[in-house]
């Protein structure tokens, strides 16, 4: 319902939050200066395996500013273990994850010891002048190699191999049994892909001050999850819950990588605490890369049946996927979020996954924008364009017979969701023109015929992914620890104006317009009268923050459902003053009247007279707040189609992406501006995988690309411009219709690319290049052989393959 | 050492060690904050600046290298209440979205129109090469860039933007205007 004279959903508002952000205003977390406030400076191992026999601080204690050093056998009785929220099976191996080593290091970048000093810069000299003295272990990094046991990451586990977690169609029920499907297969392909290491590389540092005055641990920190962090914070100290304030001010991008409770979360609060002062930890780039949590990392072994004719029928999935050296937040479930998304949008009879997480002597993996979904979703398209060859079948022909109808859902997949709204059919109709395919293919013809140099490839990824996290009963049921409702408070000053208190917790989202928006529209009140207060636990008292492209979907919906709230008993009071029957109230644009009369009583009017409490209905409470919080009974499934035009130089291996078009189908759109930028900047990311990105680690395990000179995060020359537009099929299982935009980009766009960098090329023999297809690999594959492993552009030795090239 | 420089039209005289990195000058000494640090390997461009009309990273400069200078930083812009073309052209083209490298982008993008009046979408990508942005893909930095290009002409800008243009800048209105 709109309650505003023109629909506030829909709008392509201009955001309330840039008037701050263009000019400087901002409040990031390192800005903040407190009276008396110390620096913490971290010491690094620069070893990727190692037992510390001794560590001496005698020289650093006594450099100018230092006021004290500190090391992991002084927090050793109170510094706990880092949590992680989601022990996926019930024999999870799990390490002792200290933030500060005590007697032993398991990747380079772990935290060693700690200066405080009166000055950042003080701080990071003394640490220069701190003697560990490390006795090396063998270091583990390649992932079949850990499997074998032969050095174990963490001797007291007694393995390296953390859980193994299975769905299988048979055993659950929604499917046949996949081994069956594959003996009586026609056709069966089986290839195995490699997920390179990626790092988040968010551009704001991470940073935290944590304030221990006035009774109360007071913490800023630049994270995606202030109300989780409370919590954890209160598990791990034994700080009680309400003596901890957690402060997420403006935060610098995440995407997934700030969702985390970090070791210097902690240690911040334990040295604030000890030191009865505050305390600031701002990390440099550098460490960054070394320490904040990376994303994928997987090895997929991928097979598929089909019959002759181009219809699938069997999928099994074998991962082996690498946690890192400790399990984090919720390390071990991200390929778990990728088990249900590798059936995609076909209708395959038989399913089984097989995930094994492996400990190796690298950087925790975590989220990272699409957490597992990009990972299947490469999968499977490529799969599906290995079918189409084998069978010399146009790709796009062979998803379409396959795919669900738009008239079949809701529909019940092999993985046992349940999809509840889509059209396949439409977005790709819509691709396909934009695009223009058939004189594309004609262009393609034409170079391979000449035998131009420069040959065009295009690659199609016709995806699906499962966000809005997420039902909480799903949650329980996969072992995670939390729910994954939302709540939302609607506060009713006396003038009229209108402030929300929101659970989720923005960092370039946007929420601050949309919200207001959402509520504009609801009440017919104007978009500038709404205030939105978020990330602040003192404000927003409970919220479960923002990640998997939830905040619009159920905070979202938390907010809707306020509104109904605040307009339910807004009319009750509305009927009283006017007094006539409630049922004879109508509103719109703001305002309640009597129908069949000019009697009128604007919202604002209402909201007064509830707040002055001078005259209100018997049993009435003052005042026109609500609160309301939403659990999802079903994830949401945005798709879409996207198709990409690469010209691939066959002299040089360059590849440039000529045309890229995105059709995306994300449900009800709020803020078209806002959600086009979602897009875009998920493209950015999912080809940054395909073609830049790399976390390459050496043989001794220091990772080689610790630096933005290193590690190839895209500038505005790498990248094309893109065509993107929508169709919209809404949600079903929620009030706005809305299914979640964030990491839609992100997951479609990386199969896209490399589909299309094969397809220029595969007529010239070969069969697959590894990600990143920079061009030193994509030349070699054209030369016919695995590129040099040791070579840092192509992946090191480090790397959880180091064959390169053609498999 | 002892140093002067005049950052955002005020003049402020510092004693600063040798070793200090103008960033940390601007946001520590000054609590000029809107200027921020993404890296340390001036990769990024996050913490970029005007010296004397020019862009620089700030990071990559110490402070001392300032001294007589004249710096402009994202929090000098604006005049008068009003938002420099460029800083309006970011937000009606929805060309952010955490924001954090916005500050650098604009001061760069200022500095690529100095140079470009009319930029095509190669000439702004290569332009602002040294910017990274991660939120964005960078599509609607480029739309912003250019329009804002047409907000510009016939040459406005703030004044201390053009001073090494002298015969221009005493031709033409100045101020965000």
């Amino acid at each position: 319902m709109t309650a505003t004279a023109e629909p506030e959903v829909g709008k392509a508002r201009l955001r309330k939050e840039d008037a701050r952000l263009i000019t400087g205003q901002t409040k990031w977390t390192d800005n903040i200066q407190l009276t008396g406030m110390l620096h913490m400076a971290v010491l690094r191992s620069p070893v990727a395996h190692a037992r510390i026999r001794d560590i001496d601080c005698s020289r650093a204690t006594t450099m100018p500013g230092v006021a004290v050093v500190l090391t992991g056998e002084d927090f050793a009785a109170e510094q706990g273990s880092l949590p992680c929220a989601w022990p996926i099976t019930e024999d999870m191996k799990a390490p002792p994850a200290p933030a500060l080593a005590v007697d032993q290091v398991n990747f380079a970048g772990e935290a060693v010891a700690l200066v405080i000093a009166d000055s950042a810069y003080r701080a990071a000299d003394a640490l220069a002048a701190i003697d560990v003295d490390y006795d090396e272990l063998p270091v583990v990094l390649d992932l079949e190699e850990a499997l074998r046991d032969n050095d174990l990451v963490h001797p007291d586990l007694g393995t390296n191999k953390s859980a193994t977690w299975i769905y299988d169609s048979a055993e659950a029920g929604s499917g046949t049994n996949v081994e069956d499907e594959i003996a009586s297969a026609e056709v069966v392909i089986e290839r195995t892909f490699r997920q390179q290491r990626l790092i988040p590389a968010f551009m704001e540092p991470r940073s935290v001050v944590v304030d221990p005055s006035a009774d109360m641990f007071t913490i800023w920190s630049a994270t995606q999850i202030p109300h989780i962090l409370r919590w954890m914070l209160a598990a791990v100290t034994g700080i009680a819950e309400h003596k901890i304030r957690v402060i997420a001010p403006d935060v610098g991008g995440g995407f997934g990588g700030k969702l985390q409770v970090t070791p210097e979360e902690l240690l911040c609060l334990l040295v604030a605490r000890r030191m009865g002062r505050p305390v600031k930890w701002t990390e440099t780039r550098t460490e960054s890369m070394l320490s904040a949590h990376h994303g994928r990392d997987q090895i997929q072994k991928v097979t598929l049946s089909a019959r002759r004719d181009g219809t699938v029928t069997g999928l099994k999935v074998e991962l082996l996927a690498d946690m890192g050296a400790y399990l984090r937040l919720v390390t071990p479930g991200i390929p778990i979020l990728g088990a249900f998304m590798f059936n995609a949008i076909y209708k395959f009879a038989a399913y089984r996954f097989v995930c094994t997480n492996v400990f190796t002597n690298k950087v925790p993996t975590d989220a990272y924008r699409g957490a597992g979904r990009p990972e299947a979703t490469f999968a499977i398209e490529r799969m599906m364009d290995e079918l189409a060859v084998e069978l010399g079948m146009d790709p796009m022909k062979i998803r379409e017979m396959n795919w669900i109808k738009h008239e079949e859902f809701p529909f019940n997949t092999v993985a046992g969701l349940t999809y509840d709204s889509g059209n396949y059919e439409a977005a790709t109709a819509r691709a396909m023109e934009l695009f223009d395919y058939e004189s594309m293919r004609e262009e393609q013809q034409r170079r391979r015929s000449s035998g131009d140099p420069v040959q065009l490839g295009i690659g199609i990824s016709t995806y699906t992914e499962m966000c809005g996290l997420a039902p909480s009963r799903v949650l329980g049921a996969l072992r995670y620890a939390a729910g994954g409702w939302e709540t939302a408070s609607i506060r009713m000053l006396p003038t009229g104006k209108v402030e929300v208190i929101t659970g989720t917790s923005p960092h370039g989202q946007g929420h601050e317009t949309v919200w207001s928006q959402i509520v504009a529209d609801r009440l017919g009140v104007p978009f500038e009268d709404v205030e939105v207060l978020h990330g602040d636990t003192a404000s927003s008292h409970k919220g479960m923050d923002s990640y998997g492209s939830r905040s619009l979907a159920v905070g979202g919906t938390a907010l809707v459902h306020a509104a109904d709230k605040v307009l339910a008993k807004a009319r009750t009071l509305a009927a009283h003053m006017m007094e006539c029957d409630e049922a004879d109230v109508e509103f719109a644009s703001g305002s309640f009247s009597v129908r069949g009369t000019s009697t009128v009583r604007t919202l604002g009017d209402v909201v007064l007279a509830a707040h002055v409490a001078h005259d209100l209905p018997e049993g009435m409470e003052p005042g026109m707040d609500a609160d309301a919080t939403f659990d999802p009974d079903n994830f949401s499934f945005p798709h879409g189609t996207h198709l990409c035009a690469a010209e691939v130089d066959t002299q040089t291996g360059m590849v440039k992406i000529r045309l890229y078009v995105a059709v995306d189908d994300v449900g009800t759109v709020v803020n078209p501006l806002i959600v086009d930028g979602q897009v875009h900047g998920g493209l950015a990311q999912g080809i940054a995988q395909a073609l830049f990105e790399e976390a390459v680690h050496d043989e001794m395990g220091t990772l080689t690309t610790a630096t933005l000179a290193d590690y190839l995060v895209p500038s505005a020359a790498d990248l094309p411009g893109f065509i993107t537009a929508r169709t919209s099929t809404p949600a079903t299982s929620n009030p706005l219709g809305a299914k979640g935009v964030g990491e839609a980009g992100t997951i479609a766009s990386t199969p896209a690319v490399v589909n299309a960098v094969l397809d220029a090329v595969r007529h010239m023999g070969v069969r697959d290049i590894e990600m990143p297809c920079s061009p030193e690999r994509v030349w070699n594959a054209l030369q016919g052989r695995a590129a040099d492993a040791s070579a840092p552009a192509a992946g090191g030795l480090g790397s959880i393959d180091a064959q390169g090239g053609q498999s | 050492m002892h140093i002067s420089v005049n950052v955002d039209g005020v003049t402020y005289a510092d004693e600063v060690e040798p070793r200090l990195l103008l960033v940390h000058y601007l946001r520590e000494r000054l609590s000029k904050t809107g200027t921020v640090v993404g890296c340390d390997t001036g990769n990024c461009g996050a913490c970029t600046v005007h010296l004397d009309g020019h862009s620089v990273k700030s990071c990559q400069m110490f402070a001392v290298q300032a001294n007589g200078h004249e710096v402009t930083t994202i929090e000098g812009l604006a005049r008068d209440g009003r938002l420099h073309p460029v800083q309006e052209a970011f937000r009606s083209n929805h060309a952010l979205q955490c924001g954090f490298c916005t500050p650098g982008m604009i001061m760069q993008a200022i500095d690529l129109l100095a140079d470009e009046s009319d930029p095509d979408d190669e000439t702004v990508r290569k332009g602002l090469e040294g910017n990274l942005c991660r939120c964005t893909g960078y599509q609607n930095i480029v739309r912003a860039v250019q329009d804002a290009a047409q907000r510009m002409k016939p040459g406005a800008g703030p004044k201390i933007e053009q001073h090494s243009d002298e015969n221009i800048a005493a031709k033409q209105p100045v101020g965000g205007e």
